[in-house]
């Protein structure tokens, strides 16, 4: 749970987004038009189906059995790392991580951090963290850059400026940096960010990196990127810090590579990326460049809560390619800000509540039609519509059942009214005499139906039932045989 | 989906026609008995039944869910397979009655056994009765179809729609786009995220308007869903059960 | 943060997870895909491999053993670069040796700290000889340590890659097991795929994001031994 003084967007708001993001035809037509580019190339990377069941099948084992064995594989992973002479740092909360980097930052001290992609920093508000204490923290990856020169969040944990349309970064590069002037031209933006993000790079004394796997048995930290901010990032500056999940060990090194094809093909529907980046510890003596000082910072926030149930421990399986995003109908629809969480769209709803309880996350286990697209094309196979359910389950449960394991926010949901309206159902539908008399009411009273019915009617015409029932009109056909 | 073995030719079958067929679109479960009656099936009709209890599982209420299925169990004593006209319901009662039972290890057994003669209407026409629809009448029309996506998804049964909208005479079957997208129903999700649940179903109702004047689905949510949505915004789109449609059409052909 | 350690491994612990499901069988996996393929021979491979780097942009050159160094001084001319940075690898120094006057070798030998503004700013080239090549998905192995500055590959705006026809694999599983990478990890092991690239505007690709603009692959053949 998030102690920030400042919480810039919270899921809480969720209705209220939705409204303004549903009302936004042009936002509406960027999201439309990008994941139908996204499920098109994945689709392209995918022609076999055997071979893509084959290597899902794989990849969803190496995670279990990763999750299976985590403790062990973390002090695994921590004695490779301390081997090499990497610092390790352990954090169960957001605060906790800031201050583990800030620490290092001012031992060292920096000034000026330059950061690759991560979403562990975003969920901890690192660069607002640190910028409150007079620290610089600039973004590197373009996506991301756009987004802080913007002053946003990602809405989308692979492209985080999906959002944008070329002539909304045209108009922003135009007005925030200096010296440039307005141009729509894709190669031409990419060079002025290049520009203004290569002296920063020279420049900055930490590099804050993510980690896609990290590979218990030998202390290494498998990154996946295409634009070389990664390479530089965990190259230029003289330290570098990595922040991780404690989920995302992987036994060996072997175990990576499933991931590592299926983590592009899924995401961006690339065969691979540009570049994988294995890190295994800091320079070496008589190594001419790489950083010379190395942390790796684990967080949990949240992630034991989930890992402590059998069922939702699968929600760690991910390997945070998006795709169940560029899939979901509702994510297409209202956007990736629209949730208000660091993980948006389906992983974020079934990742959020542990992360910031169900209280605050709770429209958002609902928010999914459980049409299970996401589930179809997850590379590691988390039954995320199973999950939802689950997570509405527990907040609909009463807040102190006694529950053995009790997920934070649980029964958020929770109303006497609902609860009474449910058991009212039940009692209808589990019992024929009294379903008989449902039907009967219904079909010969069917001219009081209500005209307004809850949701359905704002974009629907009323629901009326039939005249006669189906049990009706199979009993007179019986009669009449 | 499991592969499943293939059920022989039954001379008897259960209907389970669903709670919203019962009470909203009824003929769509009378049209799914001719159907199997016409291949010369004798079909049951337990009076007890009523609803699968997905409306309560998928919204975060087991314990409801629970009581409705479990009322269900019971109704099918003979060893046929169970016929349901609505894709959704058939995958609740294969799929997710027995996770409902897992602290009752013989109603769960029960429920897995039941479940495991549970067939969607289409997938049982196609595979099981290997129908013949030549005779049907061949007058040219050009329909969209519409597949729920549990009955895609946990059902397989895309292949099925299309198999039977091939084998009638006449009919041409357009692709609208995106096609496998959801309609947006999901149940209480209709309710609860209806702004969410209209903007998807908007689209949909456009994507099957643009490629033919009426469609057929297999499913009743996702077909009161659509046309109940088409009617509010004063589109022509007309929609029909697939069993309907096809009962039609073999009417008119003979 | 000791405490955080203790607490986080002691709740994961109190979970009792126990393996679940089959443990995973990677190398039955890949090897059950390689029997299914057969073994492709050598020129597959090769032609594979060039397929993919192109289709990412990459500008490959196949050439004959003892005319590589030809072909990439060739390549460097026809793009104008003037200072090519390098280390001092046995392959780096046949290249050095046939460059002609108007290319500059710049060799780096000592900490970047002494060379970090020259390679940002004043080399048009870096040369980089990959340790293996992956045919599937047209990846070069560049293994940076103590002979192989990271920065070589990565900051000039023209990345030059030599790889050996000898050294392509069919995929990523079959050139991590022969090479036995998990025995030596080097500091920075680095695949490269094509030149730097980003579609974070409006999904339309862009080269040249932060890394080198652009990629040329010497693929040399013929012959045994290095280059």
């Amino acid at each position: 749970m998030s102690t920030h003084p400042v919480e810039f967007v919270s899921p809480t708001q969720f209705r209220a987004r939705v409204d303004e993001a549903l009302h936004d035809g042009g936002l509406r037509e960027n999201f439309r038009s990008a994941m139908q580019f996204l499920r098109d190339k994945r689709a392209s990377q995918f022609p076999d189906a055997d071979e893509m069941e084959g290597l899902r099948d794989v990849g969803e084992a190496v995670r279990k059995h990763a999750l299976a064995h985590l403790p062990a594989l973390l002090e695994k992973l921590e004695a490779q790392l301390r081997a090499r002479g990497v610092h390790v740092h352990w954090a169960e909360t957001p605060d906790e991580a800031c201050a583990i980097v800030h620490g290092i930052a001012t031992a060292a001290g920096a000034r000026r951090v330059i950061k690759g992609k991560s979403m562990v920093s975003e969920e901890v508000e690192l660069n607002h963290f640190l910028e409150a204490r007079g620290i610089e923290c600039l973004e590197s990856d373009m996506g991301e850059y756009i987004v802080q020169l913007a002053g946003e969040r990602p809405s989308h944990i692979v492209m985080p400026a999906i959002h944008k349309t070329r002539r909304d970064i045209a108009e922003l590069f135009a007005e925030k940096i200096p010296d440039s002037t307005y141009t729509e031209d894709v190669d031409a933006l990419i060079r002025t960010g290049r520009n203004v993000l290569r002296d920063r790079f020279m420049q900055a004394d930490i590099g804050v990196s993510g980690v896609n796997f990290a590979v218990a048995e030998t202390g290494t930290l498998w990154l996946v990127e295409n634009e070389g901010n990664g390479r530089l990032t965990t190259t230029v500056p003289d330290i570098h810090i990595a922040m991780m999940g404690i989920e995302k060990v992987v036994d060996t090194l072997e175990h990576a590579i499933p991931l590592a094809s299926l983590l592009p093909r899924s995401a961006t529907g690339q065969a691979t990326t540009t570049y994988f980046n294995l890190i295994t510890g800091p320079r070496r003596d008589g190594e001419q460049d790489g950083p010379r000082e190395m942390h790796v910072v684990l967080l949990d926030n949240g992630r034991t809560q989930a890992y402590a149930d059998e069922q939702l421990r699968a929600t760690l399986q991910c390997i945070r390619c998006g795709a169940c995003m560029n899939h979901c109908p509702v994510y297409a629809r209202v956007g990736g800000h629209a949730y208000g969480t660091t993980y948006p769209g389906p992983i974020g709803q079934i990742l959020s509540p542990h992360l910031l309880g169900l209280e605050a996350s709770r429209d958002l286990p609902t928010a999914s039609s459980l049409c299970g697209a996401c589930a179809e094309v997850c590379p590691v196979r988390i039954p995320i519509p199973d999950l939802l359910i689950r997570l509405r389950n527990e907040a609909n449960r009463q807040p102190d059942d006694g529950a053995a394991q009790r997920l934070i926010g649980q029964g958020a949901s929770f109303s006497v009214g609902q609860r009474l309206v449910w058991r009212f159902w039940s009692g209808i539908y589990a019992s024929p005499a009294r379903y008989r008399l449902l039907r009967w009411a219904a079909t010969r009273l069917r001219v009081f139906t209500p005209r307004a019915q809850l949701g359905w009617t704002q974009h629907r015409t009323p629901l009326r039932p039939a005249r006669r029932s189906l049990h009706d009109l199979m009993r007179e056909r019986r009669q009449a045989k | 989906m499991q592969p499943r073995r293939l059920t022989p030719r039954p001379a008897h079958v259960y209907l389970f026609g669903t709670c919203l067929v019962d009470l909203f679109v009824p003929q769509a479960g009378v049209d799914a008995v001719r159907l199997l009656e016409r291949e010369g099936l004798v079909v049951h009709f337990p009076p007890a039944q009523s609803c699968c209890g997905q409306p309560a599982y998928t919204s975060g209420n087991p314990d409801e869910a629970r009581a409705v299925a479990r009322a269900q169990l019971a109704l099918f004593e003979h060893d046929w397979p169970i016929v349901v006209p609505s894709g959704s319901c058939a995958g609740m009662m294969r799929e997710h009655w027995p996770k409902l039972f897992d602290d009752e290890p013989a109603t769960q057994a029960r429920a897995r056994a039941v479940g495991e003669r549970v067939h969607e209407l289409a997938q049982f026409l196609v595979e099981v009765l290997h129908v013949d629809y030549s005779q049907a009448d061949a007058s040219p029309v050009t329909v969209g179809l519409h597949t729920s996506c549990s009955a895609r998804r946990e059902m397989g049964t895309r292949a099925h729609g299309v198999a039977l909208l091939a084998a009638l005479p006449g009919v041409s079957l357009e692709t609208h786009a995106n096609e496998s997208e959801c309609c947006g129903f999901g149940g209480v999700f209709s309710l609860k995220h209806a702004d969410i649940s209209g903007a998807m179903v908007r689209d949909k109702v456009a994507a099957l308007e643009g490629v033919a004047p009426c469609f057929v689905t297999a499913d009743c949510g996702c077909l009161l869903n659509i046309t109940h949505a088409a009617q509010h915004r004063q589109r022509a789109l007309a929609g029909e059960h697939i069993a309907t449609f096809i009962m039609r059409r073999l009417e008119a052909g003979a | 943060m000791s405490g955080a350690r203790e607490r986080i491994l002691a709740r994961l612990r109190a979970a009792n997870a126990q393996a679940a499901g089959t443990p995973p069988d990677v190398a039955a996996y890949y090897g059950a895909r390689a029997a299914a393929l057969g073994a492709s021979p050598r020129e597959v491979r090769v032609a594979r491999l060039c397929e993919c780097l192109r289709a990412s942009r990459a500008d490959v050159i196949v050439s004959p053993r003892g005319e590589w160094t030809a072909a990439a001084v060739a390549a460097l001319r026809r793009r104008g670069v003037g200072r090519l940075a390098h280390a001092l690898d046995p392959a780096a120094r046949a290249l050095v040796a046939a460059l002609p006057p108007d290319i500059d070798a710049i060799a780096f030998r000592d900490p970047i700290e002494r060379w970090k503004r020259e390679i940002f700013e004043h080399c048009d080239a870096g040369f980089t000889p990959a340790a293996a090549g992956v045919a599937a998905t047209g990846a070069l192995l560049l293994n940076h340590g103590r002979d192989l500055p990271r920065t070589l590959s990565l900051v000039p705006p023209v990345s030059l890659i030599l790889v050996d026809e000898n050294d392509i694999f069919d995929d990523l599983h079959s050139a991590a097991s022969a090479q036995r990478w998990a025995h030596d990890m080097p500091t920075n092991r680095v695949l490269v795929s094509g030149p730097s690239k980003t579609a974070d505007i409006q999904q339309t690709l862009a080269y040249g994001a932060h890394g080198p603009r652009e990629l040329v692959v010497i693929v040399v053949t013929g012959g045994e031994g290095a280059a």
